[in-house]
């Protein structure tokens, strides 16, 4: 399955992870933050329009 | 409609409102295009193109250094552009699009730092080397963090606004350094332009030129990155408006007691 990368396969796949890692990283807690945020405007949006 | 009237209409998506509506019915085809293109090409590369045969296997890594780096420094172009709106419309989203593109930009950096400096170890018989670019790019890496730092350490947003693109302005230098470093200064390790050089896509010349076997998923990988800069950049700007907004509400509430 994997091609072989002879004698610089760690360096490939050590390269593959810690870019992948980084990317997955980013969008998850761009997502993670995203939706706290979104959670939280609305509960106190409806606080407000509760308390007039 | 005139061009004058295009890009005033531009203006419009300075409204919060309008932005959050505009970027809530484009962001899914800017995730999954970006997500595809970056799958299909990584795929492409690592499964199905050959070893140099110079680099041999590591040829491999191209396919996420360029990108990132790639997107680091378009990444800060784009910031210096929003800074620039702020600075002299004081439209509060391009500011937020700015502060939102920051981490973005550190994670590109850092991917090409790290990829470079892997990648660097069997070629270049060591992790770093004081070489122009590389000392350019670590510098805008940490432009990116006192950027972020900045707009942490500040209380009242317009100031940070204001302070940040400052700096941002500032960092532009280094920026543009990390792209034409090579050109300028020719004692570094790091070899010149072989991507995207006019003259290297277009065949005109051969010199350091990137074969097509490994442009063609090379540039799907680039357009990924840049579609998911761009997701990335609509999403985050939408949680700084709402985040913005959330602050404006608990003002008000305390106000009224």
């Amino acid at each position: 399955m994997i091609p072989d990368l002879g004698k610089y396969a760690d360096t490939v796949m050590w390269s593959y992870v810690v870019s992948i890692a980084l990317l997955v990283a980013l969008i998850v807690f761009s997502v993670m933050r995203g939706r706290k945020v979104r959670a939280e405007m609305e509960k106190v949006e409806q606080r407000m329009t509760r308390n007039g | 409609m005139s061009i004058a009237a295009k890009a005033n209409a531009l203006w419009e998506y300075a409204n919060p409102r309008k932005f959050l509506a505009t970027s809530e019915r484009v962001m899914p085809f800017f995730w999954i295009t970006s997500i595809a293109c970056i799958v299909v090409g990584l795929i492409w590369g690592f499964f199905f193109t050959p070893d140099d045969y110079k680099q041999g296997s590591t040829v491999k890594i191209i396919y996420l250094h360029v990108p990132a780096a790639l997107m680091a420094i378009n990444c800060w172009l784009m910031m210096l552009a929003t800074s620039l709106v702020w600075l002299v419309r004081r439209h509060h989203v391009s500011a937020l699009a700015a502060r939102a593109a920051a981490p973005i930009g550190i994670v590109m950096t850092l991917i090409a730092l790290a990829t470079g400096a892997i990648w660097g170890q069997p070629m270049w018989g060591t992790w770093w080397a004081w070489d122009p670019r590389l000392t350019s790019f670590l510098i805008l890496f940490l432009f990116y963090l006192g950027y972020v730092a900045l707009w942490e350490a500040i209380e009242d947003p317009d100031t940070a606004a204001d302070l940040t693109s400052v700096l941002c302005l500032v960092g532009s230098v280094f920026a543009l350094l990390s792209r034409y470093a090579v050109n300028f200064w020719n004692q570094g390790l790091h070899q010149g332009a072989s991507v995207m050089r006019a003259a290297a896509v277009t065949g005109a010349d051969t010199e350091e030129k990137v074969s097509n076997i490994y442009f063609y998923p090379l540039l799907l990988c680039m357009i990924g990155f840049v579609l998911l800069f761009i997701a990335l950049v609509l999403y985050r700007t939408g949680t700084e408006i709402r985040a913005r907004r959330i602050k404006a509400l608990l003002a008000r509430e305390r106000v009224n007691g």
